[in-house]
């Protein structure tokens, strides 16, 4: 295609193609701090079309796809390419990845061992991880967590943090203007701003930790904690992964291997300050 | 570029040898979105490859084990619902080489399960499948009515839990198509592999098969589909076949089907202005895994349509089908 791009997001590499100059020159300045892939062939191809005829150039409008694709995806303005780059990638992994137990989840690290949080768009996972990631832990991804099939261990996939609505202006006031992608309003998820995650998270991306504790973190409540069954963590990280039945009796085992060692709580929030205190007594206590 | 680079791979795995990255990276996207991955994984086999392109394709041979384990449970579950019928089912496509152990079925995307049955039987099979936790895709009560009249199959169903499709036939190609293969015949001359499980016999494969890519369809998914064809007529007699060919009505596309297949995947062959269009059509597609050459492609989709039905007919299919909003991709 007219521009393209390779880049390296933990294990895996991708190949970006698309019909604008825009969205790559935007990917290759955000994720300028990563590794180079070098001569590797690459995992997945994500390509960025025009959506129709003469969107290329009129109202120029993008088709996401690539390797894996949805027939009925929605449109993109060009405006929000870099958005629909970063789906674009998000949408082969969610579609395609196979060697790990890819958990629709946020991680984060701390003296060797792992924190994840997994719950729907809105829980405020993606933006506990951001914020920890700020404060002495190492953030491991916002939006997948990769279960190994073998060791148990969980890996990094730390791509760009998308940050949604009002957790942008949370995050500008911890980081540095220079790890800030730009605003990209009024997107179909509201405005969204990407975070640069801090360097020791981009170095150490192929470093895996065994998986401490598991939260299902729900944001704009009243402070709350419960214990989740067995049974219920099951289910609703079946529900969280999109390769568990792909990936047949291997993610059965590393699921149920999950389940069965890692403690869970489903805590309740008002604010982030309360989060991140509720996180760190809780890693305390459990972890 | 086209996708001659993945017939060459296909066809002599040993010139993978010679690609660098940029290669490998066209070759995978393509034979992705040919659906052809799992076939070039197994025929790359143990050939030393750069090791990310390595993991790539041991992922893509588990994707095909799984492919066969699904497709071979859902022809086990059809079967368990039809049971009270006693009627042979028949599989066809990519089940039935599957179930066969065919090296057609080798590494091979399967989607729905395709099966046949006798027309008299139809709607005693379609109250079985309901019955099991099968239910209707198409909502439209134009598309429904269209199926029943006109069409080779039920309207496609799907499983409610399981959310894999089924396509039952009564026949091989639409009422409305020239020609009329013998679905009797075909039905006669199934080999049983289980107790209720029949598959075609070898010539009645290849001429499925052949009908399905060149007398109907707009070709979409013919590098699979030839691929299977070419793996049909290993070890197939050419005379046995063309009088079989004849039988059904599709002698003309059955040596069209010949040539195609040699001169992609065989020793070469000797092509008409026809097969090279057709040829044309089957190769167009990018590095990237794009759909190349629009207008060539929108001509196959106009004359799938005109494969399908008589033209006073066919306006009429496609003015409904405008008014409703459809444009073709």
């Amino acid at each position: 295609m007219k521009h393209a791009l390779s880049l390296k997001i933990g294990p895996a590499t991708f190949r970006i193609g698309s019909a604008w100059r825009q969205p790559v020159e935007a990917l290759a300045q955000l994720y300028a701090a990563y590794p180079d892939p070098g001569n590797a062939v690459a995992d997945f191809t994500v390509r960025l079309e025009p959506s129709g005829f003469l969107r290329r150039w009129l109202r120029p409008s993008i088709f996401i796809t690539g390797d894996h694709g949805l027939a009925d995806a929605a449109p993109m303005s060009l405006t929000h390419g870099l958005l629909a780059a970063e789906m674009g990638m998000n949408l082969q992994m969610a579609l395609g990845w196979r060697r790990h137990l890819l958990l629709h989840a946020s991680s984060v690290e701390k003296d060797g061992r792992a924190l994840v949080m997994t719950g729907e768009s809105g829980s405020g996972k993606s933006t506990l991880a951001a914020q920890l990631g700020e404060r002495g832990w190492r953030l491991m991804g916002d939006e997948f967590a990769l279960l190994d099939l073998e060791t148990g261990k969980i890996f990094p996939f730390p791509r760009l943090v998308s940050l949604k609505n009002g957790a942008i202006d949370v995050l500008a006031a911890e980081a540095l203007p220079a790890r800030m992608g730009p605003l990209l309003a009024a997107t179909a998820k509201g405005n969204i701003r990407h975070l640069v995650p801090r360097p020791d998270a981009v170095q150490r991306m192929e470093e895996g930790a065994p998986p401490a504790l598991l939260l299902f973190p729900r944001f704009g409540h009243a402070a709350a904690m419960r214990g989740v069954g067995q049974g219920e963590v099951f289910m609703r990280l079946t529900q969280a992964s999109t390769n568990y039945v792909a990936l047949g009796e291997a993610g059965f085992a590393a699921l149920t291997r999950f389940v069965q060692g890692v403690p869970a709580r489903a805590i309740d929030f008002p604010s982030g300050e309360e989060a991140i205190a509720m996180v760190e007594r809780l890693w305390e206590e459990l972890a | 570029m086209n996708a001659l680079l993945l017939v060459r791979v296909l066809r002599d795995p040993d010139s993978a040898a010679a690609l660098d990255r940029a290669g490998w990276n066209a070759l995978i996207a393509m034979a992705r979105a040919e659906r052809l991955i799992g076939t070039l994984a197994l025929r790359i086999g143990d050939r030393a490859v750069p090791d990310a392109v390595a993991r790539l394709l041991a992922d893509a041979r588990l994707d095909a084990e799984r492919e066969v384990r699904q497709a071979l449970w859902e022809a086990d579950r059809a079967a368990e619902a039809m049971a009270p019928l006693g009627l042979p089912v028949v599989l066809l496509k990519g089940t039935a080489y599957a179930a066969a152990g065919l090296k057609a079925g080798q590494g091979r995307f399967i989607g729905d399960l395709d099966i046949l049955v006798p027309r008299n039987s139809m709607q005693a099979v379609e109250r079985c499948l309901l019955r099991a936790g099968w239910e209707w895709v198409k909502q439209d009560p134009y598309d429904d009515a269209y199926y029943r009249q006109w069409m080779h199959e039920l309207p496609p169903m799907i499983h409610a839990s399981r959310d894999r499709m089924i396509d039952v036939h009564h026949t091989v190609l639409p009422l409305t198509a020239r020609p009329r293969p013998d679905a009797a015949a075909m039905m006669g001359d199934a080999v049983p592999i289980t107790n209720e499980l029949y598959v075609l016999s070898p010539d009645d494969m290849v001429c499925h098969s052949v009908a399905h890519l060149l007398a109907d369809g707009d070709m979409a998914g013919g590098l699979r589909n030839l691929w299977d064809i070419h793996c049909l007529l290993d070890g197939i007699d050419p005379v046995a076949l063309d009088d079989r060919a004849a039988r059904h009505g599709i002698q003309p596309y059955v040596r069209q089907a010949r040539r195609l297949a040699k001169a992609l995947y065989g020793e070469g062959a000797r092509l008409t202005l026809w097969d090279r269009i057709v040829v044309a059509r089957l190769l167009a597609r990018d590095g990237w895994g794009r759909d190349r050459r629009k207008l060539l492609r929108f001509a196959f989709y106009l004359r799938s349509h005109w494969l399908r039905m008589p033209p006073g007919m066919l306006a009429r299919h496609l003015f409904t089908k405008w008014r409703k909003g459809h444009r073709p991709a």
